[in-house]
C-alpha cells in the first residue's frame, strides 16, 4: 500500500468511517431502492447548488438519503417522507413544488400554453389557407 | 411609429422589470427555517468530547433534550474542518463558562467528523467549556434542518426553538437570547457586562 | 504597465463606440453618408482596441503580472499554462472583457463583409452592434475593471476556480458559449436595422441575418452539448443536465433561434410570419442578456454563478433599456411590418412549422416562467421555494417529445399543399420504424409513456429524415446516372440549406436517443471495497486494485486504481476515479473516471477513502449510449457548416425529374412583399 500525502484539508474531509456503511449495503430491497430514489430525486440537497439528494455526492445527501430509505422501510408513505423534510427545512427542499395556490399556476401555465397555441395554429391555418390570399 | 402601441409593449416590460429588482433585494442562498417557534425535535446522543468543570460531562453520557426543560439550550453544530467554526469557538466557550450557575446547558454536536478529529481540534483551540456530543448519520442535523456548520439553535426552557443561527455566532448574540429567554429570576442576576 | 495599456485602449474604446453610435443617425438625417465611414472606422478601431486589452490580460496572465487587479485574483505560478490562458474566461471581469472582444469581432466581420450593401441597414446595425458594446466597454472601466492597479503587488495569486481547472472542457465550452451567445447580437442588430431603416419589409434583411443567425446558433447547440459534457466529466452525479437556472439560461435563446430559423424559411418563401420572426430574433437577443443578467447578478442561486458586486446594477439597467427599447421599436413599428397570409393547404411544411414553432416557445416560456418562479413565489408569497429537475421534466419533456415527431413529418410534407392522400403516403411508412424503436424500449424495461414516444419518435423522425436522402439520391441517380457517393454529394451541394437542415435533425436524433436511454437505461450502485474486492452493475463489473495518493504542483490527488473485468473475469481495462484537492479550496474536485464504448458509458466516481488505503467508497453508473449525445452535437456542427456555405441567394436545384422530388421546390419569392 502506498503512504498518502495528503493535505490537512485532505485528511479531514474523508467521510467518517460509519457514513458510506448505510449506502453500501447490498440493496436486499431492489423495490425499497426505487422508491428511495424515485423519492431522493424530488428533494433538494441543502449543500449544493440545485441538485436532488439523490444525485449530490455530498455527505449530507448520502444521510439524508439513508433516512428516506429508513423513513420508507419504517412504513411512512413517500408523502409523509417528503412532509417530514419540508418540516425541517421549508418548502424550499421540494425540487417540485406542491401543487397548491400560487404554484397551481405554475402548472397550468404551459398547459394552457400549448392548448392555446394549438387552438391558434387551428385557426390561423384554416383562415390562410382559404383560396384569396388577404394581406394581414 | 405608433406611440400608442410603443407605450402599452413598454408597460409589458414594468413588470419584468420590477421582479428582476425585487430580486436584488434578496439573497438567493438565504433560506428561512421554519424551526423557530416550534418545538426542537429531541435528541438523545452521547457525549464525546467532556468539557470542563463546572459544565463537564462525563464521555459516553447520553445528553437528552427532554432532561433539559426549564433550561436554556445552545445547541451549536460545528466540525474540526470547519474553518468559520474557528471564529466562533472562543465566544461560546467563555459564554457558557459565564452563564454556568445559570439554567442554561451549552451542547456541541459534531458533523461529519469523526470524535477523534474533534477531539484533537478541541485540544489545539485550547479546550471547549461544554460537553459535544456525536450526531451517528446526521440524524440530529437533519431534524435541525441544517444546511452547513457552524449553526446554532437557541432552545427556551419550554423546548421550543427560539433562534437559529447560520455562520459564526458572537458573545453578545449569545447573550442576548440566553438573558431574553432565562427564566425571570435569572434574570435579575444577570450581572450586565461589557465587552468580552 | 500592461494594465496601464489595457486601460486606457478601453477606455479609448468606450469613447469610440460611443462616438460611431451616435453620428450614424445623424449621418443618415443630414444626408452625409461619407460620415458613415466613422461609424464603420469606430467599429474596427474598437476592435483593435479591445483585441489589445485582451492581448494584454493573456500577457499579464501569462507572465504573472500580479499588479493586475484581475491576474491578482485568479492567476497562479503553479497553475499549468493552459488553464492560466483560459481563467481569462473565468471570473467575472475577465468574461466581460471576452465578451467584448467576441462582439468587437463579429462587429468587425460584419462591417467588413456588408459594408458594401447599398442602403442603410448595415449602419443601423452597426449602430446598433456599437451600443451594445457601449454597454460592455462601460462595464469594463467600471464595475468589472479588470485592470485595476494592485499595490503592493503580491508575489503569487489563488489560482482560477477550481471546478474551472480541473477539466480541459473549460478551454472549449466558454469561448463556444460566447460565440453563441454574443452572436445573437448580429441578427438582432439587423432586425433593429430592418426597423430603423424601414427594411423589414423586405426578405434580404432575412436573409442577412439568418445565415448569423445559424452561425451563432450552431456556436451555441456545441457549446450546449460541450458544457453537458463538462457536467458529467467534473460535477460527479453522471447527470449532464440539471435545469440550473444558468443551464436554462443557455437553452433558452437556442429555443427562440431554432424556432427563428424555421420561421425565417417560411418567412422567405411565403412571406408570412415577417413579423413573428423579428420577435424571435429581438427576443433571441434578450434572453441571451437576461441569461447573462442571471449568471452575473447572483439574484438566483446557480452552480455556474460569478461573484457579484455592483455589476448587478448595470445589468439590471441594460436589461430594461434593452426590453423597453425594443418592445417600443417593435410595437411602435408593427403597424408597417407587413406579411401575406397564404398557405396553400393544411397538409404542408409550413404548417409543421407553425406547429414546430408552437412547441418551441412554449417549451422556452415553460423553462423561462420556471426558472423566475422562485423569485415570483418569493415576491407574491414570501416564501422559498424550489423549482428543480422533476419540474421541468414533468413540464417540457412533453413538448420535447412532439418536438421529435414533427421532426419526422416537417421534411416529409412539400411546402404549399398536398392532398391528404399524398400525405398519408408519406407520414404513414416510418411509423413502422416508430413500432420497432418503441417495441425495443419496452422489451428494454422503459415504462414511461414519454420515455417509449421519444424512443419511437427518435425512429420516426429518423427514417423521414433519411428517406429524403434516399429518394433524393434515388432520383439523381436516375437523372444523371451518378453513383451513390456522387450523388450524395451534388444532393447536398445543390440544396446545402434544406439538407444541412436534415443532417442538423439527425444530430438532434443523437441526441434525443443518447438522453432517452442514459436516463431510461441508467443504473448505479455505491459501495465501499476493500482492494480485491468486486461491485457489479448492470452486468458490468469493477475491482478495486488500489487507493493512492499524488502531489502535484497545484493539488493533491488521490485516486482508486479499478480493473474493470469482462467476460470470465478477464481485465479488459482499468479505470482511475480521483479526487483533486486545490490548495485554494477546502472542497475536492471530484473527478470521475469514464470508461466510453459505443454501447455507452461506465462511470466511477471516488466518493470517500480511507487515509491509510484501506478502503475506497465509488459511486460505479452504467449509462448507455451517453457517448450517442456528444457525437450528436457534432453531427450539429456538421448540419449548421452545411447549411451555412450556400453561396448567397438559395438557387433552385437542378431539377431531376420532378416527380421523384420529395417535397416540390419552388422559385423563391424575393423582394418585398408589399
Amino acid at each position: 500500500m502506498l503512504t498518502l500525502c495528503l493535505p490537512a484539508a485532505a485528511l479531514s474531509q474523508d467521510a467518517p468511517a460509519s457514513a458510506p456503511a448505510a449506502d453500501a449495503q447490498p440493496a436486499a430491497d431492489e423495490e425499497l431502492e426505487a422508491r428511495t430514489t424515485a423519492v431522493a430525486s424530488t428533494l433538494r440537497c441543502p449543500v449544493c447548488q440545485g441538485e436532488s439528494i439523490q444525485d449530490s455526492p455530498s455527505d449530507l445527501a448520502r444521510d439524508m438519503r439513508a433516512l428516506v430509505r429508513e423513513q420508507l422501510r419504517a412504513g411512512k408513505t413517500p408523502e409523509e417522507v417528503k412532509a417530514y423534510f419540508v418540516g425541517r427545512y421549508g418548502e424550499w427542499i421540494l425540487l417540485e413544488p406542491k401543487m397548491t395556490g400560487l404554484n397551481i399556476l405554475l402548472y397550468v401555465f404551459p398547459v394552457v400554453l400549448v392548448l392555446g397555441g394549438l387552438a391558434l395554429v387551428v385557426v390561423l391555418v384554416r383562415k390562410w389557407s382559404s383560396p384569396a390570399p388577404s394581406a394581414d | 411609429m405608433n406611440w400608442k402601441r410603443a407605450a402599452i409593449a413598454a408597460l409589458a416590460a414594468a413588470p419584468v422589470i420590477a421582479l428582476f429588482a425585487f430580486g436584488f433585494t434578496r439573497n438567493p442562498s438565504e433560506i428561512p427555517s421554519p424551526l423557530p417557534g416550534r418545538a426542537a425535535p429531541p435528541f438523545e446522543l452521547p457525549v464525546f468530547a467532556s468539557g470542563e468543570p463546572p459544565l463537564a460531562r462525563e464521555v459516553g453520557d447520553t445528553i437528552r433534550l427532554g432532561d433539559l426543560a426549564g433550561k436554556v439550550v445552545v445547541v451549536n453544530f460545528w466540525a474540526s474542518w470547519c474553518l468559520a467554526c474557528r471564529d466562533e469557538h472562543v465566544a461560546l466557550s467563555e459564554t457558557a463558562r459565564e452563564y454556568a450557575d445559570k439554567p442554561t446547558q451549552f451542547v456541541g454536536v459534531l458533523y461529519h467528523d469523526r470524535p477523534a478529529s474533534g477531539l484533537r481540534w478541541i485540544e489545539g483551540m485550547g479546550g471547549q467549556s461544554y460537553p459535544s456530543v456525536t450526531d451517528d448519520r446526521s440524524r440530529m442535523a437533519i431534524d435541525y434542518g441544517l444546511y452547513g456548520v457552524p449553526e446554532t439553535f437557541i432552545v427556551d426552557p419550554t423546548g421550543r426553538i427560539a433562534y437559529k443561527h447560520i455562520g459564526p455566532i458572537t458573545a453578545s448574540v449569545l447573550r442576548f437570547w440566553i438573558d431574553s429567554l432565562a427564566p425571570a429570576p435569572a434574570l435579575d442576576t444577570v450581572p450586565v457586562r461589557s465587552g468580552l | 504597465m500592461i494594465g496601464l495599456i489595457a486601460h486606457n485602449a478601453l477606455l479609448v474604446s468606450v469613447a469610440t463606440v460611443v462616438f460611431g453610435a451616435v453620428i450614424t443617425p445623424i449621418a443618415i438625417r443630414v444626408g452625409r453618408r461619407e460620415w458613415l465611414q466613422l461609424t464603420y472606422g469606430a467599429v474596427y478601431t474598437n476592435f483593435l482596441l479591445v483585441s489589445i486589452a485582451t492581448v494584454g490580460m493573456v500577457v499579464a496572465l501569462v507572465v504573472h503580472d500580479f499588479s493586475v487587479s484581475y491576474v491578482a485574483a485568479v492567476g497562479s505560478r503553479s497553475t499549468p499554462l493552459l488553464f492560466t490562458i483560459i481563467s481569462l474566461w473565468g471570473a467575472l471581469e475577465g468574461s466581460i472583457l471576452f465578451w467584448a472582444w467576441v462582439l468587437a469581432l463579429y462587429a468587425a466581420a460584419v462591417v467588413w463583409l456588408h459594408h458594401r450593401r447599398p442602403g442603410n441597414l448595415v449602419p443601423y446595425a452597426a449602430m446598433t452592434m456599437l451600443a451594445v458594446a457601449a454597454f460592455f466597454g462601460i462595464l469594463l472601466v467600471g464595475p468589472a475593471d479588470p485592470f485595476v492597479p494592485v499595490f503592493p503587488v503580491p508575489a503569487d495569486g489563488p489560482g482560477p476556480n477550481t471546478l474551472l481547472q480541473n477539466h480541459i472542457l473549460m478551454a472549449v465550452h466558454p469561448p463556444l458559449l460566447y460565440l453563441g451567445y454574443v452572436g445573437m447580437t448580429v441578427p438582432f442588430a439587423f432586425a433593429v436595422g430592418a426597423i430603423v431603416s424601414r427594411e423589414a419589409n423586405s426578405n434580404d434583411w432575412a436573409i442577412l441575418s439568418r445565415r448569423w443567425m445559424l452561425a451563432a446558433w450552431a456556436f451555441l447547440s456545441a457549446a450546449i452539448i460541450a458544457g453537458m459534457w463538462w457536467s458529467y466529466e467534473v460535477l460527479g452525479w453522471g447527470g449532464y443536465w440539471a435545469w440550473d437556472p444558468v443551464e436554462n439560461a443557455s437553452f433558452l435563446p437556442w429555443l427562440t433561434a431554432t424556432a427563428y430559423l424555421h420561421s425565417v424559411m417560411v418567412q422567405e418563401r411565403r412571406n408570412m410570419l415577417r413579423l413573428w420572426t423579428l420577435n424571435l430574433c429581438v427576443a433571441t437577443f434578450v434572453l441571451t442578456i437576461f441569461g447573462t443578467f442571471l449568471t452575473r447578478s447572483g439574484i438566483l442561486s446557480s452552480v455556474h454563478a460569478f461573484t457579484t458586486g455592483s455589476i448587478g446594477y448595470f445589468f439590471l439597467a441594460f436589461i430594461a433599456i434593452v426590453l423597453v427599447s425594443t418592445l417600443v421599436l417593435v410595437a411602435g413599428n408593427s403597424e408597417h411590418i407587413r406579411t401575406r397570409a397564404n398557405l396553400g393547404g393544411a397538409a404542408s411544411r409550413e404548417t409543421v412549422f407553425l406547429l414546430n414553432n408552437l412547441f418551441l416557445t412554449a417549451v422556452m416560456l415553460t423553462v423561462l416562467v420556471g426558472t423566475l418562479y422562485p423569485l415570483i413565489a418569493e415576491a407574491m408569497r414570501g416564501v422559498k421555494v424550489s423549482v428543480g429537475e422533476p419540474f421541468f421534466n414533468r413540464m417540457a419533456i412533453p413538448a420535447m417529445v412532439a418536438l421529435i415527431f414533427l421532426m419526422g413529418v416537417g421534411p416529409a410534407l412539400p411546402w404549399g399543399s398536398t392532398t391528404w392522400t399524398e400525405a398519408r403516403k408519406r407520414l404513414l411508412p416510418p411509423l413502422i420504424a416508430a413500432a420497432v424503436m418503441g417495441a425495443i424500449a419496452i422489451f428494454a424495461g422503459a415504462r414511461g409513456v414519454y420515455s417509449i414516444l421519444a424512443f419511437a419518435f427518435v425512429g420516426y423522425a429518423a427514417v423521414g429524415n433519411l428517406r429524403e436522402y434516399w429518394i433524393g439520391m434515388r432520383a439523381r441517380r436516375r437523372a444523371h446516372g451518378e453513383g451513390w457517393g456522387t450523388a450524395l454529394v451534388r444532393l447536398i451541394g445543390g440544396n446545402r440549406r434544406r439538407y444541412g437542415g436534415y443532417v442538423a435533425h439527425i444530430g438532434m436524433l443523437f441526441v434525443a436517443l443518447g438522453v432517452a436511454a442514459s436516463s431510461t437505461f441508467r443504473s448505479e450502485r455505491e459501495a465501499t471495497l476493500v482492494p480485491g474486492e468486486t461491485l457489479t452493475v448492470a452486468g458490468q463489473t469493477v475491482r478495486l486494485k488500489s487507493v493512492w495518493g499524488r502531489e502535484e504542483p497545484q493539488r493533491s490527488v488521490v485516486g482508486a486504481t479499478m480493473d474493470v473485468l469482462g467476460r470470465d473475469s478477464a481485465v479488459i481495462g482499468t479505470i482511475h476515479p480521483r479526487m483533486n484537492f486545490y490548495r485554494v479550496s477546502d472542497e475536492p474536485v471530484p473527478t470521475p473516471d469514464v470508461r466510453s464504448s459505443i454501447k455507452g458509458d461506465l462511470y466511477v466516481n471516488l466518493m470517500a477513502f480511507e487515509s491509510n488505503g484501506a478502503n475506497a467508497t465509488v459511486k460505479v453508473i452504467v449509462e448507455p449510449l451517453v457517448p450517442w449525445i456528444w457525437f450528436g452535437g457534432l453531427v450539429i456542427l456538421l448540419g449548421a457548416v452545411i447549411g451555412m456555405f450556400h453561396g448567397g441567394r438559395r438557387r433552385p436545384a437542378p431539377p431531376p425529374a420532378a416527380a421523384e422530388q420529395p417535397a416540390t421546390e419552388e422559385p423563391v419569392l424575393t423582394g418585398a412583399g408589399a
